[in-house]
């Protein structure tokens, strides 16, 4: 049933095979095809781009005031490429190895090849159109490391890149824009996928100012995450749900009022170092533990990669020396990222002897430092001063693991179809390249990659057959049904007049799942989340107050759609991690580990991608895509 | 830190839709802790009215991480609040203490009309970029990243001006409504590269026609933008700016 439509051929070849043969359409027809974007993220913007710069009739959506806003922005790190400036032993192939390493061996072969390959064509196409990487000296590309790797691939703005690299995409696409090739709808939410025939072909859209349903139609369309749940339950199956990612520096909790945990770049493990002290309880300040009494337990576990381990394995040695009490702060639940050492072993010396200081003393070399450092990362170290009044040139920070996002996502075949035909997923809507867990600054490689290099391919390929279609009527059945479907259930949601808000049934939602299907999972905890989800979702639709009315910006009603969907990806997420017994990259099942307390994976029973089929409310089919391995031989993670 | 809560007032403004006069509304807010957020604090008082079948104040806010330029209060009688090189999401509530009362603002601006509440209307910005703000290279035409060596201060400086998040408390800041502080953050950043060299005198002129046909105002040189920039944008990109103008204008055909 699956058909993954990966091309025949060795895995170096088959994209360019790909290219060579796909069908093409010509100029004048392209001006006749409408294509909707959806989600103006990485991927949407450089789909909506590439696509309008072909001449496709694009309509691109966003429920923000402006495309320019999408959360691709607060990527910090960096973008990773296998241009090998460094000379440091990249390459296609190793960033390709790495991908998949990294991703636990639960990603697609020949997707992740194609990534890797486009790789390079990012970075000129992104410097092409401005955007201010990092420099040397001398006028060229620096580089950075991140977690995962050996090599310095990843090409950074400050701690900026994915607000550069958005704005980068946004301006493209506002050029089309400006060309009559790109229509924008900001402020506007898609609600449903419209199928007829069993294409996609078209959607419903609502406006959030005046709250007006609009028809919008379409020959093919690119989805970004928001418009993913919808159409799963039109028919586009969902990829390796339970596969969430857990990033390992994100500033800890500090209370129940808190609306999110804010996540810092990854790129901070270049120069920070972790520890904990070696004492159980230690209550002396970070400062006045020496040297000798501190525990850098990723450099003693993990030698060969020190602080760079990727993010499942930092995270779960973070939770590790927490839960065993070794833990920081006032909640024990922390742990220490460090800068002394490097501001002034690295940066600092290094400086001192660019300006030929001898002999400078400590003070001398950490203000040389913190120069450096400010520049790399000042803005992380200004936003985490921001939220906790504390100056991390000074006191080491404190960090904690906490839940990113999902490596999941619809799944979809080599041409980045889904199960619905002429329907789309691009960047982190799908699940393709990233396997059990994604590397640090390899999403915005993903959707750059995906929207600008590889969609403009793919969806040429199925809209050739569709050039000889008529245009079909936006009062066709389909879309008078699906509008009506829509409008039922804004209807039904601003009907319960009950009692509790929808923010509180969110973070009911959102302690359910970091407690039963978070950081570690086992059969028991997740049976007991889905029936707790089964009940959170009953007395969501009979309980949930939504003040305003339908027809105006209401935005309590826009998010009460959104966790309404939430609350069913949950329990989702669940009935997945339940199905995998085996741990894997971002998936803990703590019935499956090795002595050392290592993920153990089972490449004999889960060796693939669990495709869900929504059935009906609760009920889904699983399907699978058996994952082959010809280059990247499975083995057993090891970054020791 | 020390840790402490507060009773404040807040004065807000509320207004239904565009067509509505609007007016401040005065709320008590208890308990508030000096470790939220000041988002979250609207956010503890939108979950009260709700409770108590009111409706909540509607306010722009999405990344909560100071760089998507979505939040957008004018607080107090500045943009973003009182601290320096912030924006309003990351403002915590330590820079108040019990018994403060708060006034809270849309942004002001004829270019940025109200649509509810604390939400404007900020898609003047979009067009203005339509104008011109972008490399004109399609995707597949670019060469080697690296063949193009640009000097580090020039980069540096292109980067500074491109941290521009586009949120408009410049605008909102200055008694003349004027954008150019966002205007000139765009200019600067393409026209310090070679790569936007080619087009750097149409794309001042056509985004300075665009910024005038929105109905914002001229720059008088009060410097307010620079001041209240939650990414301290230098005005020095308004010399900049002025100077592309008129190299462009000087030469125009």
């Amino acid at each position: 049933m699956l058909d993954s439509k990966i091309p025949a051929g060795t895995l170096e070849n088959k994209w360019t095979d790909y290219k060579g043969h796909c069908k093409l359409v010509n100029p004048a027809n392209k001006r006749k095809l409408e294509v909707i974007v959806v989600g103006t993220g990485l991927a949407g913007a450089s789909a909506a781009a590439a696509l309008g710069e072909l001449g496709y009739k694009v309509k691109a959506f966003c429920f923000q005031d402006s495309p320019r806003r999408a959360h691709s922005i607060a990527a910090q790190g960096g973008i990773n490429a296998a241009k090998n400036y460094q000379n440091d032993g990249d390459s296609v192939f190793r960033l390709f190895y790495d991908t998949v390493k990294g991703g636990d061996y639960r990603a697609r072969e020949s997707n992740v090849h194609r990534l890797a390959e486009v790789s390079v064509n990012i970075i000129d196409q992104c410097v092409a159109q401005g955007v201010p990487f990092a420099r040397e000296y001398g006028g060229l590309l620096n580089n950075r490391s991140f977690g995962g790797t050996q090599v310095k691939r990843t090409f950074y703005a400050a701690g900026q890149t994915g607000q550069q690299l958005l704005i980068g995409a946004y301006q493209a696409m506002e050029r089309q824009v400006a060309l009559g090739n790109v229509v924008q709808y900001s402020r506007h939410e898609m609600l449903d996928v419209v199928i007829i025939d069993g294409k996609a072909r078209g959607i419903i859209a609502r406006d959030l100012v005046t709250g007006e349903l609009e028809r919008h139609l379409t020959n093919a369309m690119g989805s970004n995450v928001t418009a993913a749940w919808k159409a799963h339950k039109k028919g586009a199956f969902f990829g390796n749900p339970c596969f969430t990612q857990i990033h390992p520096t994100c500033i800890p909790v500090s209370g129940d009022h808190q609306s999110k945990l804010t996540l810092m770049s990854e790129s901070l493990r270049n120069d920070g170092r972790i520890w904990v002290p070696k004492q159980q309880g230690d209550k002396r300040k970070p400062n006045e533990i020496p040297e000798e009494e501190r525990d850098y337990y990723l450099e003693r576990r993990y030698p060969a990669f020190g602080n760079l381990v990727p993010r499942d394995v930092a995270s779960r040695a973070a939770k590790e020396r927490c839960d065993a009490g070794y833990g920081v702060g006032s909640t024990g639940q922390a742990v220490y990222l460090d800068f002394k050492f490097n501001l002034i072993n690295k940066y600092g010396k290094a400086e001192a002897n660019k300006r030929g200081i001898d002999h400078p003393d400590e003070a001398t070399l950490i203000a040389l430092g913190k120069e450096v450092v400010k520049e790399e990362y000042g803005n992380l170290f200004d936003m985490y001063e921001k939220i906790t009044g504390e100056n991390p040139y000074e006191v080491p920070m404190r960090i904690y693991p906490a839940v990113h996002y999902t490596m999941g996502g619809l799944w979809v075949d080599y041409e980045l179809m889904t199960t619905v035909k002429g329907l789309y997923a691009l960047g982190e809507a799908n699940f393709s390249d990233h396997g059990a867990n994604r590397l640090g600054a390899s999403a915005l490689m993903q959707g750059l990659a995906d929207g600008y290099f590889v969609i403009p391919y793919t969806m040429g390929n199925y809209l050739a057959d569709d050039i000889a279609t008529k245009p079909i009527p936006t009062d066709h059945p389909a879309f008078v049904a699906t509008e009506k479907e829509v409008s039922d259930r804004i209807n039904t949601l601003i009907n319960i007049k009950g009692k509790q808000t929808v923010e509180s049934f969110h973070k009911r939602l959102g302690k359910i799942m970091w407690e039963k299907c978070g950081m570690a999972r086992n059969e028991k905890g997740l049976k007991e989340a889905i029936a707790e989800i089964q009940a959170l979702k009953k007395e969501f639709w009979s309980d949930l107050r939504i003040p305003g009315a339908v027809n105006e910006m209401n935005p309590e009603l826009d998010k009460a759609g959104r966790v309404a969907d939430f609350i069913e990806l949950g329990e989702l997420m669940c009935r997945d991690a339940l199905d995998r017994n085996e741990s894997c990259g971002g998936h803990f099942r703590e019935e499956s580990q090795t002595e050392e307390g290592e993920a153990k994976r089972d490449d004999d029973n889960y060796a693939y991608v669990a495709a869900w089929q929504f059935k009906g409310e609760s009920e889904w089919a699983l399907h699978k895509e058996s994952l082959q391995f010809e280059v990247a031989k499975p083995t057993q993670r090891s970054y020791k | 830190m020390e840790h402490y809560t507060m009773n404040l007032t807040l004065k807000v403004w509320r207004q239904k839709n565009k067509d509505d006069r609007g007016g401040f509304e005065t709320y008590p807010v208890k308990n508030i802790s000096s470790e939220m957020s000041f988002l979250e604090m609207i956010d503890v008082l939108n979950e009260e009215l709700i409770r108590e079948g009111k409706e909540p104040i509607a306010f722009d806010h999405d990344c909560r991480e100071g760089i998507c330029g979505m939040c957008s209060m004018y607080i107090n009688g500045r943009p973003h609040g009182p601290w320096h090189q912030n924006t309003t999401c990351q403002l915590h509530m330590r820079a108040y203490k019990d018994g403060d009362t708060i006034v809270i603002e849309p942004w002001r601006a004829n270019a940025f009309p109200v649509i509810k509440d604390l939400v404007v209307d900020r898609t003047a910005f979009d067009r203005i970029i339509q104008a011109g703000g972008y490399i004109s290279v399609n995707t597949g035409n670019a060469v080697d990243a690296n063949a193009i060596p640009v000097e580090k201060d020039k980069a540096d400086a292109a980067f500074a001006a491109a941290a521009c998040i586009g949120c408009g408390a410049c605008v909102a800041a200055c008694k003349n409504s004027s954008a150019l502080l966002f205007v000139s953050a765009k200019v600067s950043h393409l026209a310090l590269l070679p790569q936007g060299d080619p087009e750097r005198k149409s794309r001042a002129m056509n985004m300075v026609a665009q910024m005038d046909k929105e109905g914002f105002g001229s720059c008088t040189n009060t410097g307010a933008c620079e001041a209240v920039c939650p990414k301290g944008i230098s005005i020095e990109n308004i010399a900049r700016l002025n100077r592309e103008y008129i190299m462009g204008a000087a030469t125009a055909e």
